[in-house]
């Protein structure tokens, strides 16, 4: 890819003091030093072949949605990103400025939500987040990482969950919620280190911290299913990790050890894990690698697919469909990247009497644009991630549904973000929500 | 609990009567409207559970209900003495109770329960007005702390220790993060040092030493030792044990990419792993043995640096030394099937789940429940020996080896039996 034929405009500086404070203490022989350790001995052939077979045609610029969002501006696009950053790195072996770092953090954090989307587009099948994600690890170690990012990363490292959710705060919600789930179905219960239950149940840290009524659904969804399940009173609970994404991969490391060590304490058969995308790619792919693992020495499974095994086994009945006009946000780590479409489409169309299906759908749909790190990266970013993403509200508003199913928290706060930006008049639920609304409670479990 | 001081509790156990119906468990279902999970002691005498009677929570004991009652309770445990103890609460206000004695002293949360190998010390986190700090045996630490976050009880039972946040930190405030702002508090005094992290700590055996993992830098992390962190950094480390009756401290270091278990932040056996955690000394001290990858994806226990040639490709639990220290068992899965392996060859059956192995005080034999399907099974030294149950406990050998304690459930019921070995084998 050449020099864009064609003036660009100034980009809007955003000022972010985990990047601009932190610049100031950046040399360039420790630049220098970082970029190529990270890309000698922590990358390997895979880092070698995508750079040697990228023809630089461009194919996967359409791929993605912040240049489709962007005017087609190259600079948006996969390989812009990758020339901007990675080819810079080793063109000038390391010996780059601060202020280069700044671009690349902001690039590679703010601008890419590592949906993996253009791979699919590329016709060597090049993982171009990959590339990105190995930008992101230089910057984590040049401490260059925006500031709600490192926040949220500082809480995994501290607390193993992302929102600095205290012990005692995380077991008092689970009490709270057993108890608000109870008077509703009477059996419900959250019962907490049960040592060889079933499932071990686990949720990302903004279900405690300020959307507990989840949890209390899912106790309700477990007593009418009559699942055998637990949750842990202790760290490991958290299933999400921004870490994997900030490029501190130690910290992952930790979290997803927390994680599946929780369930092997518990004795469980499986992990069934609340509606997040990206912490699923956590628990499932990049956090078992890091440790050594091929897979989870404890089979995941997610939301989706859990419900899905709910419906169709019969344990979960559905009492009277939904009836507003729904489409849905398809996560990329679980559609894309986990081949979960059909399964979540089949759980729609069991709840719901008018779904109103995304054009383009399935493994092609377009990211939320919050996943991949990029909302944990903040307010300052926000104006940037929204404009970054007209395709989507374009794409949300031809459906012409009223309510979007996001069955992942990121989706459903980005495209919150997407829906109040662009005016769309739309609503987002997660799929226990309208399960919640759709399902039987037989008149035996119902509290009075 | 120290073996000896176990083999000695286990001698005075009822060895003789082979059968004895505990608690028929269906009485239980038809008095309460909800019973809890069950906990059973060590000797197999009493079953518990916390259960709902007239809108209060109580405990039940062998049917009979503790005369206190609770709004809450939770965290129901046997302690290794036998106490029955528990955190409760009313009117807001959390404490333990033991044997339906709750402590004095009322807090605004309390969690973490921790017994002492002996059961003679009690502790747990709480939280006050005040702040966060530890209660240990119904007395609270004068200190209070910003954030405790983990209550580690010494072998005597006399201290506890526990990370704990030693300055205020706003909201997104990543540059206060950055000066170090964790410490590790021992009976509520705080090292001297501050940390960007302290995760697991643990005691040494005289009580006179806790190790921690610290992160020192974003990049570096180590072992303290009171406070003063290991001269060597390392890219990660995992929780620290300290060789028995010393005060020398053994744990994984990740350096240039490989995991290795350090001694005193050296390099103590002579190979690297891809992965090594859970190092745990024999009762004699003389060895010691790690869950390791000794490729990627390739689980497997090592003993003394030496791996075993069989390998797992889904999971290796931590390993369990048999009472002489010569023969190493550990909990292995692979294809999604548990079974025990015993220095290094598998069980040939598998099982949906398998308990930590239990061996026999010559160490000759090897026992540990299991589930298959919905039923659980006792297994001895690879074969079932017993007809499916609704529940069973680990088994309990006798002093002499000659027989197995079971806690089973059946048909509703909690039996304890003891069980000849030799008609176990036959």
């Amino acid at each position: 890819m050449g020099s864009p034929a064609m003036k660009l405009p100034e980009l809007p500086i955003v000022g972010d003091p985990g990047l601009d404070e932190n610049a100031k203490n950046l040399t360039p022989e420790r630049i220098a030093e970082v970029i190529n350790r990270v890309i000698d001995r922590e990358t390997a052939a895979r880092f070698r072949v995508y750079m040697n077979t990228c023809v630089h045609c461009g194919l996967c610029s359409d791929a993605c949605h912040w240049f489709l969002s962007n005017d087609r501006d190259p600079r948006f696009s996969p390989v812009g990103k990758v020339k901007q950053t990675v080819w810079e790195m080793l063109r000038k072996k390391g010996r780059v400025d601060p202020d280069f770092i700044k671009d690349c953090s902001r690039i590679a954090q703010t601008e890419c939500n590592m949906c993996r989307r253009c791979s699919m587009y590329c016709q060597v099948g090049i993982d171009v987040a990959y590339m990105l994600l190995t930008v992101r690890r230089i910057c984590h170690e040049l401490e260059m990482v925006p500031q709600f990012m490192q926040d949220t990363v500082n809480s995994h490292a501290v607390t193993l969950n992302q929102m600095w959710v205290k012990q005692d705060e995380w077991i008092d919600t689970l009490q709270w919620q057993e108890e608000e789930a109870k008077s509703e179905v009477v059996t419900a219960r959250i019962p907490l280190d049960k040592e060889g239950a079933d499932i071990f149940y686990s949720v990302i840290a903004p279900e405690p911290k300020i959307l507990a009524q989840l949890i209390g659904n899912m106790a309700q969804i477990m007593a009418v299913a009559k699942i055998d399940w637990t949750m842990p009173s202790f760290d490991g609970w958290d299933n999400s990790n921004m870490a994997m994404y900030s490029g501190d991969f130690e910290t992952m490391g930790r979290v997803e050890r927390a994680h599946h060590e929780a369930a092997l304490k518990l004795k469980v058969k499986r992990i069934v894990m609340g509606e997040c995308g990206h912490a699923f790619r956590g628990a499932v792919y990049d956090g078992p690698k890091w440790l050594g693992w091929l897979e989870p020495p404890v089979p995941v499974i997610h939301a989706v697919d859990f419900y899905h095994e709910l419906i169709t086994s019969g344990r979960i009945k559905i009492a009277k469909k939904f009836d507003e006009p729904v489409t849905v946000q398809e996560p990329c780590n679980i559609v894309r990247g986990r081949g979960l479409g059909a399964k979540l489409r089949e759980i729609i169309h069991a709840t719901c009497s008018d779904f109103r299906p995304p054009e383009p759908s399935f493994e092609h749909n377009y990211c939320c644009g919050a996943g991949g790190g990029v909302i944990n990266c903040g307010p300052p970013w926000k104006t940037s991630r929204v404009k970054g993403n007209s395709v989507k509200a374009e794409q949300l508003a031809a459906t012409k549904a009223h309510i979007i199913i996001t069955p992942c928290h990121n989706c459903h706060s980005g495209i919150e973000d997407i829906i109040s930006g662009y005016k769309l008049g739309m609503h987002v639920k997660f799929f226990s929500e309208i399960l919640m609304e759709t399902m039987e409670i037989p008149d035996e479990l119902r509290a009075e | 609990m120290e073996q000896a001081a176990q083999e000695k509790l286990n001698d005075a156990w009822d060895w003789e009567i082979p059968s004895k119906l505990v608690a028929d468990l269906d009485d239980w279902r038809e008095q309460f409207s909800e019973v809890q999970e069950l906990v059973v002691s060590q000797d197999g005498e009493r079953i518990a559970a916390i259960v709902k009677a007239d809108d209060a929570l109580t405990v039940c004991v062998n049917g009979d209900t503790w005369t206190s009652t609770f709004e809450k309770a939770w965290a129901l445990h046997f302690g290794p003495d036998g106490r029955l103890a528990c955190i409760v609460m009313n009117d807001d206000e959390w404490t333990v109770a033991q044997e339906d004695e709750p402590w004095e002293e009322r807090y605004d949360y309390v969690w973490n329960l921790r017994f002492s190998p002996d059961g003679s010390g009690v502790a747990a986190n709480i939280r006050t007005s005040d702040g966060y700090g530890v209660v240990l045996n119904g007395e609270p630490w004068d200190a209070k702390f910003l954030q405790m976050r983990s209550c580690e009880i010494s072998p005597d039972g006399l201290s506890v220790a526990g990370n704990v946040q030693l300055e205020a930190l706003s909201e997104g405030d990543i540059f206060t993060f950055r000066k170090g702002l964790w410490g590790l508090a021992v009976n509520g005094e705080p090292w001297d040092a501050h940390f960007l992290n302290v995760w697991d700590s643990v005691f040494s055996d005289d009580g006179a030493k806790v190790a921690a993992e610290v992160r020192i830098e974003p990049g570096l992390q180590t072992i303290a030792v009171n406070g003063v962190p290991w001269p060597e950094t390392f890219r990660a480390v995992w929780q620290p044990i300290f060789v028995p009756g010393s005060h020398d401290v053994v744990a994984p270091g990740l350096a240039a990419g490989a995991w290795k278990l350090l001694m005193n932040g050296k390099p103590l056996w002579n190979r690297s792993f891809a992965q090594v955690w859970h190092q745990t000394f024999s009762p004699d001290r003389q060895r010691l043995a790690a869950v390791v990858a000794s490729s990627f994806g390739r689980w497997t226990i090592a003993v003394d640096g030496d791996a075993w040639k069989t390998t797992f490709g889904d999971a290796v639990l931590p390993p369990v030394f048999s009472p002489n220290g010569r023969r190493v068992a550990a909990v292995v899965k692979e294809n999604n099937r548990w079974t025990i392996a015993v220095d290094g060859i598998p069980w040939p059956e598998d099982f949906d789940m398998v308990w930590d192995p239990v061996f026999s005080p010559d160490g000759g034999i090897v026992a540990a429940r299991a589930v298959q399907g919905k039923e659980f099974y006792m297994v001895l030294n690879g074969k079932v020996i017993s007809l499916g149950c609704a529940k069973l406990w680990d088994p309990v050998f006798s002093p002499d080896g000659s027989q197995l304690l079971l806690k089973a459930i059946e048909f509703g019921r909690l039996y304890r039996k003891v069980v000849p070995i030799k008609q176990l084998l036959a």
